[in-house]
């Protein structure tokens, strides 16, 4: 190669690799291709974004629009239209602009840090003359990962678990040491990338704020009695809130989220309380919004966690607690190693050292017991009036794993509320199903109208998918903008998790993680449920809640 | 498309009263004129077809033995009750055609699907001056601009070249007609060995037989041992890609070629490892070239992005409108050339 080795070039053929495969092999193989030619710097950067870090919005999309538009000499509804069938503006305008086969050599830490970042602060015009003049020294994949990272839009389709084991087979360090050595808080510095990929165990290794990785468990998919005897496993009550791990070292508290979130502001009544702990404590657990001994709906959550500034009312209505799973961290020592049995232990003697306030706050999760799989079975049974999921099962034998393990800890949850609904409302998807009518808006029977319930976007085969976008193609009705109306024929049902009421939605609900579970290819509209039994259903749940 | 006029789009499509023949119907007619043999333009049923020379093979393969068949030479007139008609090359696959109709020196130019892009294939796109024009549009928005062929071909040739180094087998899904030929035509055989499944390689012996120079095929029906197919090529219709029939060919890297490769989205959609973007139709600078050489007063825009070319057209001054055709949806080849695909394969032995 006659170009240096680590430039821009480098890193959107790393990006069109990853882009192009399915195959996680082929991806691997892709990262560790690149890690092996790229100078520090210039990795480490690539690794910030790989590992789904991104920069602000530097530049607002519209103006790399108008841009893009002004460039290409063509008119705006062109755009729009081209945009709507490619399903993503960074791309479309990569597509749009005018040829040029040149590549830019600008090393990727060079391009970020010299000229992109400091774009944020600069006006319009002198904005302008960088990005156009960018766009002309660059091809078309390169202006496409330009404008991606230059949107605040960049995303990689690979999964933290890929990023760290090519960086094993790079480095020839364990995989569980490279993911803890990414976890936290890390600038992009050929430092910080010669010390991740260094033999050498530093002190940084206990570096104060650093969680670790978080283990994750699968959906039991065989009867629990396979699972063994029930007495080598822990049932506990499966929240919904938001995963945490609570970190005491050096008299300093920080709360981690799953996706690695700094969130110890938000929650200072957990960060409070977190303080007692003695130093070298490491908490996993579910921060959950709850009052007067039982958890609140996620959506008052919700309200805690789009607030930048905590008022005091709000801490009042929605107070938040920690429902600890685990201890990873006792005395200062990574005991994650141990077995779970030994873990709890610690953690319910390391809790019991709380004040009585605290102990309000930070609490070990409840463990039922059960003499048979069939007695627990009844147990969870009470899943929805508790508000969880169901258990989560642990082996008691079991250490604490980096990431998603089949085997010790299982997830066995309750099945979802279901509804018959019909599609009305269809609209494209972006990304991979941007050609096709993915997006869907639900109805259900209000009288003799149906009043839109929710939207879905997954739970449907590709097969299927082709099929309902000719039907929305040959059954449109009305457009509204990118929104298609479509002659209310299909049925499918509708899984969700929780209901709730709503003023914001017209049908006067709100339910979670709603997704298509089937398409009810056997019931005609008229069949699909009604805003009464769906106000029955929200009822029910409620009460149960109370 | 006024009433009475020379060519009216009809129920059963386009249509010359004064000559009585149809071009492309998609019902059967008495006369059917066509400019390509694809199913969408090549309909079954109808007592006689006209298709250029070059055509005739593929014509029999797509429309059976008992069609009857005439031939005309491109550029040759045939009149019919004061009509002139003749083909005039489109460029899209083998003995493809514009249709040009003349009557007291109106001209109608029907060009069916064309390309301007060199395909070593066919014969190159000619020009028709003409007053009224018809054109596809089936990539008919500015976000699809072909890359040169050589660039592609470089481009699967590593592809191939890589796969061989990791002892992978490399399958490209091409349409079997068009283009698997122009694929075979264009990539390097000296890399290794190349297999056609049956679809493919049916067509791919009616263009040898034409007198169009492609790479060595060997028919993957007739492998027993499929350690032979480490390192190889093989080209399959698109609908094989969710068949069983594709296990033989052990560890593999797939890849698709097609112009909706140029959208990442259309590719990710299609989860094949690479995506190639080789089509057989005008990108959008070629349909803006084809139609300014025209001339023609009066631009008819039928399938694909047809809505979008016509405003784009009217606002630069050319007079167009947007024809509802059966050729194809939004889709455009690709659901519809699945359908040929699937008609050929329960023909053809797998």
């Amino acid at each position: 190669m006659s170009v240096p080795p680590s430039d821009m070039k480098l890193f959107s053929e790393l990006y069109v690799e990853l882009d192009q495969t399915n195959k996680t092999n082929e991806k691997v193989e892709a990262m560790k291709f690149y890690f092996e030619r790229a100078a520090p710097h210039d990795a480490a950067w690539a690794l910030y974004f790989l590992s789904g870090r991104k920069p602000r919005q530097i530049i607002p999309s519209r103006f790399l629009r108008e841009w893009a538009i002004e460039a290409s000499g063509i008119p705006e509804w062109l755009y729009f239209e081209s945009r709507d069938t490619v399903g993503d503006g960074a791309e479309t305008s990569a597509l749009l602009l005018p040829n040029n086969t040149d590549l830019d050599e600008t090393p990727l830490h060079t391009l970020v840090e010299d000229q992109l970042l400091p774009l944020r602060r600069l006006d319009e015009a002198t904005q302008k003359d960088a990005v156009t003049s960018a766009w002309s020294r660059m091809n078309y994949s390169q202006r496409l990962v330009y404008n991606k990272l230059i949107s605040g839009a960049f995303r990689v389709g690979v999964s933290q678990l890929l990023v760290v084991r090519a960086l094993s087979q790079f480095s020839e360090l364990q995989t569980d040491i490279i993911a803890h050595r990414l976890m936290g808080e890390w600038s992009p510095s050929a430092e910080f990338f010669n010390k991740l990929v260094g033999p050498d165990l530093e002190p940084d290794e206990t570096a104060i704020a650093r969680p670790y990785p978080f283990h994750l468990a699968h959906q039991i998919d065989v009867a629990p009695d396979e699972l063994g005897k029930v007495s080598d496993w822990q049932a506990e009550w499966k929240w919904d809130g938001i995963r945490a791990q609570v970190i005491k070292r050096a008299d300093e508290v920080f709360i981690w989220s799953r996706g690695e979130d700094l969130m110890t502001e938000r929650f200072p009544e957990v960060a409070d309380a977190a303080y007692e702990l003695p130093n070298g404590t490491v908490l996993d657990g579910e921060l959950l919004p709850w009052r007067d001994g039982g958890v609140l709906p996620f959506l008052e959550m919700q309200r805690r966690i789009g607030r930048k500034n905590l008022s005091a009312k709000l801490l009042e209505e929605v107070p938040v607690i920690l429902q600890c799973y685990d201890l990873l961290e006792y005395e200062g020592r990574d005991i994650r190693s141990f077995d779970f049995k030994t873990r709890r232990e610690f953690l319910e003697q390391v809790l019991d050292s709380l004040s009585g306030a605290a102990k309000q706050v930070i609490r070990p999760t409840e463990s039922v017991r059960a003499t048979s799989w069939k007695q627990l079975g009844k147990h969870r049974e009470k899943s929805r009036s508790l508000g969880v999921e169901g258990f989560m099962l642990k082996h008691r034998g079991s250490p604490y794993r980096v990431g998603r393990h089949r085997g010790d800890w299982w997830k066995w949850k309750i099945d979802p509320l279901t509804v018959d609904c019909v599609l009305i409302y269809a609209q494209k998807g972006s990304g991979k199903r941007s050609n096709l009518f993915t997006d869907y808006t639900f109805g259900v029977w209000d009288g003799d109208q149906l009043v839109p319930f929710a939207k879905a976007y997954s739970g449907l085969t590709d097969a299927e998918i082709r099929k309902v976008d000719r039907f929305v193609r040959d059954n449109t009705l009305e457009k509204f903008g990118p929104v298609r109306a479509v002659k209310p024929e299909l049925v499918f049902e509708l899984a969700f998790e929780a209901i709730q009421p709503s003023t914001r939605h017209r049908s006067g609900v709100a339910v979670r993680f709603p997704r298509i579970s089937r398409w009810r290819e056997d019931k005609k509209p008229e069949e699909a449920d009604s805003l009464e039994t769906i106000k029955e259903m929200l009822n029910a749940y409620q009460s149960a809640a109370r | 498309m006024k009433k009475g006029s020379l060519i009216t789009l009809t129920a059963r499509g386009f249509y010359c009263e004064r000559a009585g023949f149809y071009i492309d119907p998609w019902r059967p007619v008495d006369v059917a004129v066509l400019t390509h043999t694809h199913s969408d333009h090549a309909y079954y049923g109808s007592k006689r077809y006209v298709v250029t020379e070059e055509a005739q093979q593929l014509a029999r393969i797509r429309l059976g033995e008992d069609a009857s068949l005439s031939t005309r030479k491109y550029g040759q007139t045939t009149t019919v009750n004061g009509v002139k008609v003749s083909f005039h090359p489109a460029g899209h696959i083998l003995g493809s055609a514009q249709v040009r109709v003349e009557y007291k020196g109106e001209v109608w130019v029907a060009s069916g699907d064309y390309k301007l892009t060199p395909d070593p294939t066919c014969k190159p796109f000619e020009t028709v001056k003409c007053h009224n024009f018809i054109t596809e549009a089936t990539f008919g928005l500015p976000i699809y601009r072909w890359p040169p062929p050589e660039q592609v071909f470089g481009e699967i040739n590593d592809w191939w070249r890589r796969n061989q180094e990791r002892g992978k087998s490399s399958v490209i899904f091409a349409y079997s007609l068009g283009k698997a030929q122009r694929v075979l035509a264009g990539i390097d055989a000296s890399i290794g060995r190349i297999y056609t499944h049956g679809a493919v390689e049916r067509l791919t012996g009616a263009y040898r037989e034409a007198g169009v120079r492609l790479a060595p095929t060997i028919y993957a029906g007739g492998v027993t041992n499929r350690k032979e197919y480490v390192g190889s090529l093989i080209v399959a219709p698109p609908s094989a890609q969710t068949s069983t029939w594709l296990r033989r060919f052990g560890t593999q890297s797939t890849a698709f070629a097609s112009g909706w490769m140029m959208v990442r989205g259309a590719r990710r959609q299609r989860a094949v490892d690479r995506g190639f973007v080789l089509s057989d139709h005008a990108d959008w600078p070629e349909l803006n070239a084809a139609i300014k050489a025209t001339s023609a007063e009066t631009v008819y825009v039928t399938h694909g992005f047809a809505p979008e070319v016509v405003r784009w057209l009217n606002e630069n001054g050319t007079n167009a409108v947007a024809l509802k055709t059966q050729f194809i949806g939004d889709d455009g080849p690709e659901l519809l050339d699945e359908e040929s695909e699937s008609s050929l394969k329960a023909e053809t032995p797998v």
